[in-house]
């Protein structure tokens, strides 16, 4: 017999993997072209409709669905980027903020007219819903396939960044885009393409995420917190940083809801405020 | 150059004394605030929202329009002043003024503890830090229901008239003559230091970050102070909230007020004394008269509003207001 | 605080200042001494280190090993705003101004910084007449008294490289770094600020970045030359303009007078 503390560890990790999906493009995005994207969300809640309609209206698979989450995302995202944020690549933080806010409001808005505003219902795939049982702890099929799919997406992304020319160009360009431009990379390119990608995980991970946290049009807001709070953990524009910090907000956030329930969602932020305080880049950052 | 010409009657000392100068829009402006006495008796209550959430937004220009500091947390403050004022009141004593200071005193000292941290901070982390300490402080009134009534608020808030002679009563003409009194207190004391030499300080730190180390200034201890003092006027705003409600909610600590207050600033215009003033009637206003429509319809407006100020009138309505007299001028 | 400059002893000096980004070395075993009252030029190639020299030297960044004294004192601990209070002011390269605010205002600000008042946010700023008028002193010595009321980022770029410099003297310093003061400015009218920075009280200790030989020779009494992060050679005008190393290394091909 395993300990209850396994239980929680794998929880937190699945939990993790939701939130790793969710804020590596941020993480990256923030990291190119220091864009605070406060509607990043809004891609992942996205992602996550349009699971639920071809769900419910084409009867589709679940599975089938999760490239079309990830496509709509990573489209929508760069209409956007194309008409509004590009213009304010070089505007102060606030103006970014208000933008993107004021964008957040409207996707909330948006979703909340088109689908209402109650809990979206998904209905998995038998084979995903039980469970089984290892040393006495029950194990989750679902999170362990969201484990199974943040490793991979992780190892993708590690290998598009380190192995391709596109990757050579992206880690460039974080690390310093002037110098990246002078070696003739076309930094706003590699960002449109970037940007798509990043927006089309959180897609993907809005759309895994309803099986967990359900879906109604507060996504948006809601987890925009937890993915601004990992992606100043983990560090601008560090994958390893992202996957890092998910894994351990994960963690607290189910541990903290296991062992001091008394406390709620309390324990997140004190390991952000801590982290931050220790080391202002985060985790694995180079810079703040 | 003639005798009538200003410029050559001014001395550098004068011309600063013209800065602080008041002017009779200005006059005009805080007569006009007591127009609702007369004009709109049954918008009492309303009037003193606005000169409650007026304040607030007044505290965060503080911050943000004249030191430059983004938080997306502000509300801390303003929530903590509304308990602390709320709880004071209930168990201790009735008495309106006392009742502001230990608001604006808890405010305070977490305001100055926290400006430490916030100090060492800018852009992201900066956002992220008071966004943070906000949610934090949320999720603690949350679970200390004990003492504040959790997420069913704060009841039973009884309040001694003001002065022991103005009773709060149901119209709230005693609400507004209150929170109006307060605000422009407050207001005269923001005017007079962002007119001092700490404000131009503040301005130095908002134009050049980096130029202010190397003319002697040390910007951390600026900015530790006016984050203290922002901290203290938001606590006082907070505080008044619930004495004239006469409850506590928990929504006062929300992330969606942060949210707000920072749309109303920055849509009368960041860095102008009067635009979160402004900001703050404007949104008022037009959320009651929209107030029945559903919240989330009511957001989509406030998100196209940000879109197109952003886009298009960056420096808000009294920067577009006063481009506008510029390019009329020069006609 | 140090006592009053007194001739002939060292005003700031800089030991064995070493410093470097990665792999990349930019400023390698540096000496050197500035004399109370020097007119000291620092010139070499772009990408030498001279700005960065400077900003060793200023505290806004932070020396690997070495150490900085100003006046006898050690300073490489302390903060780039602490440095200034002692007397060591900088102006910078690119226009590193308060852009919303006129030059009566950014000049004033400094003068209350100095004066300790700055964060009296109780009194109106008009109250302080001696500072203003200090203010307005430097501005008009700098021929900016009737400029002063106009926003920064309206002003000729030829007058906010005078800001520069009012700005660094109303910290009262007792050495001025001047990075390229003239930098973009026009032939014809870098002289006008050359004039003023040939004007400044010879109590005044100055090190000055500039490109210009002519200039160099014109107002500098000792040269120092930079090359790749290292001290070259340094030496009086006629030494260095006659130190066949100097030529080739920066000179180069560049004729002078």
């Amino acid at each position: 017999m395993l300990p209850p503390v396994f239980g929680v560890l794998f929880d937190g990790i699945a939990y993790g993997m939701l939130l790793f999906l969710l804020s590596v493009g941020m993480s990256v995005t923030l990291g190119l072209m220091n864009f605070v994207n406060l509607a990043h969300c809004a891609f992942g809640m996205l992602g996550a409709y349009v699971t639920v309609m071809l769900m419910k209206n084409f009867n589709w698979n679940f599975f089938a669905t999760l490239p079309f989450a990830f496509l709509a995302a990573a489209f929508v995202s760069v209409l956007v980027e194309r008409t509004l944020y590009r213009r304010l690549y070089r505007a102060t933080d606030l103006d970014q903020v208000l933008l993107t806010i004021g964008l957040a409001f409207i996707s909330v808005a948006a979703a909340a007219w088109f689908f209402g505003t109650t809990q979206q219902p998904v209905a998995m795939p038998s084979y995903m819903r039980g469970s089984i049982t290892f040393f006495g702890l029950n194990i989750g099929i679902y999170r362990l396939f969201l484990i199974a799919v943040g490793i991979v997406v992780t190892i993708l992304l590690v290998m598009t960044l380190e192995h391709t020319r596109f990757g050579a160009q992206v880690r460039a360009a974080v690390d310093n885009q002037r110098m990246a431009r002078g070696l003739g990379i076309d930094v706003d390119r590699t960002f449109a393409v970037t940007f798509a990608l990043g927006s089309g995980l959180a897609g993907l991970g809005g759309a895994l995420a309803i099986e967990i946290v359900g879906l109604d049009p507060h996504f948006a807001f809601v987890y925009l917190v937890y993915v601004l709070i990992v992606v100043s953990v983990g560090g601008l524009g560090s994958i390893a940083g992202s996957f890092a910090a998910a894994c351990l907000i994960g963690i607290s956030d189910i541990a903290g809801k296991y062992y001091v329930p008394q406390l709620g969602g309390f324990l997140i932020y004190l390991v952000m405020v801590a982290v931050l305080m220790w080391k202002p880049a985060g985790l694995f950052g180079k810079r703040s | 150059m003639t005798a009538s010409d200003p410029a050559a009657a001014m001395t550098p000392q004068t011309y600063m004394q013209s800065l602080s100068r008041w002017r009779v829009l200005e006059i005009a402006f805080w007569l006009a605030t007591l127009l609702p006495f007369w004009l709109f008796p049954t918008y009492l209550s309303l009037a003193s929202q606005i000169a409650i959430t007026a304040l607030f937004a007044l505290s965060l220009d503080l911050i943000l329009g004249y030191a430059g500091i983004v938080s997306l947390g502000h509300a801390a403050f303003f929530g903590l002043g509304a308990y602390s004022a709320g709880i004071f009141t209930k168990f201790v004593w009735g008495e309106p003024f006392s009742g502001l200071l230990v608001a604006a005193l808890v405010a305070g000292i977490v305001g100055f503890a926290s400006s430490f941290i916030i100090s060492r901070f800018r852009h992201l982390t900066l956002i992220m830090i008071t966004l943070g300490l906000g949610l934090l402080l949320h999720e603690a009134a949350n679970s200390m229901s004990w003492l504040t009534g959790g997420s069913d608020g704060l009841q039973g808030v009884s309040i001694k008239p003001v002065f022991g002679v103005f009773k709060f009563d149901l119209y709230g003409y005693t609400a507004y003559g209150y929170a109006l009194g307060i605000l422009f207190l407050c207001f005269l004391f923001t005017r007079r230091l962002i007119n001092s030499p700490f404000g131009l300080a503040l301005r130095g730190i908002r134009e050049n970050f980096t130029r202010m180390p190397a003319i002697g200034a040390d910007s951390r201890a600026h900015i530790r102070k006016v984050y203290t003092i922002s901290a203290i006027i938001a606590g006082i705003a907070g505080g008044i909230l619930a004495q004239t409600t006469e409850t506590v909610a928990l929504e006062v600590l929300s992330f969606e007020r942060s949210a707000d207050v920072l749309v109303m600033l920055v849509l009368g215009g960041a860095g102008r004394l009067y635009g979160g003033l402004i900001g703050a009637g404007v949104f008022m206003i037009a959320r009651d008269q929209f107030s029945g429509i559903a919240p989330q319809y009511w957001y989509f407006w406030i998100g196209v509003l940000l879109v197109v100020v952003v886009m298009l009138l960056p420096n808000g309505i009294l920067g577009g207001l006063s481009k506008l007299t510029a390019r009329w001028r020069r006609k | 605080m140090s006592a009053q400059p007194v001739k002939g002893t060292v005003a700031l000096s800089a030991r064995g200042v070493q410093k470097s980004f990665g792999s990349l070395v930019v400023a390698r075993d540096i000496n050197i001494d500035l004399p109370v009252g020097a007119r000291y030029a620092l010139i070499g190639p772009n990408g030498a280190g001279k700005t960065t020299l400077i900003n060793l030297m200023t505290g806004m960044l932070v020396p690997n090993a070495g150490q900085i004294t100003l006046g006898g004192e050690d300073v490489t601990a302390m903060k780039p705003q602490e440095r200034v209070r002692r007397g060591l002011a900088r102006t910078f390269q690119i226009n590193t101004l308060f852009a919303g605010l006129n030059p009566l205002e950014a000049v004033t600000l400094a003068v209350c910084e100095r004066r300790g008042i700055a964060g009296r946010f109780w009194q109106n700023i008009a109250a302080n007449k001696d500072a203003i008028e200090e203010a307005y002193e430097i501005l008009a010595k700098l021929k900016l008294g009737d400029a002063c009321y106009r926003t920064t980022r309206e002003l000729p770029y030829g007058r906010q490289r005078l800001l520069e410099i009012a700005l660094a003297l109303a910290t009262k310093p007792k050495v001025l770094l001047l990075d390229e003061p003239a930098a973009g400015v026009p032939h014809e009218e870098s002289g006008e600020i050359f004039e003023v920075v040939a004007g400044l009280s010879d109590e005044l200790t100055l090190l000055f970045i500039e490109h210009d030989m002519h200039v160099v020779f014109r107002f500098a009494t000792h040269i120092i030359v930079l090359v790749g992060g290292a001290i070259f050679t340094q030496g009086s005008p006629a030494e260095i303009s006659t130190d066949p190393g100097v030529r080739e290394v920066y000179l180069g091909t560049r004729k002078h007078g």
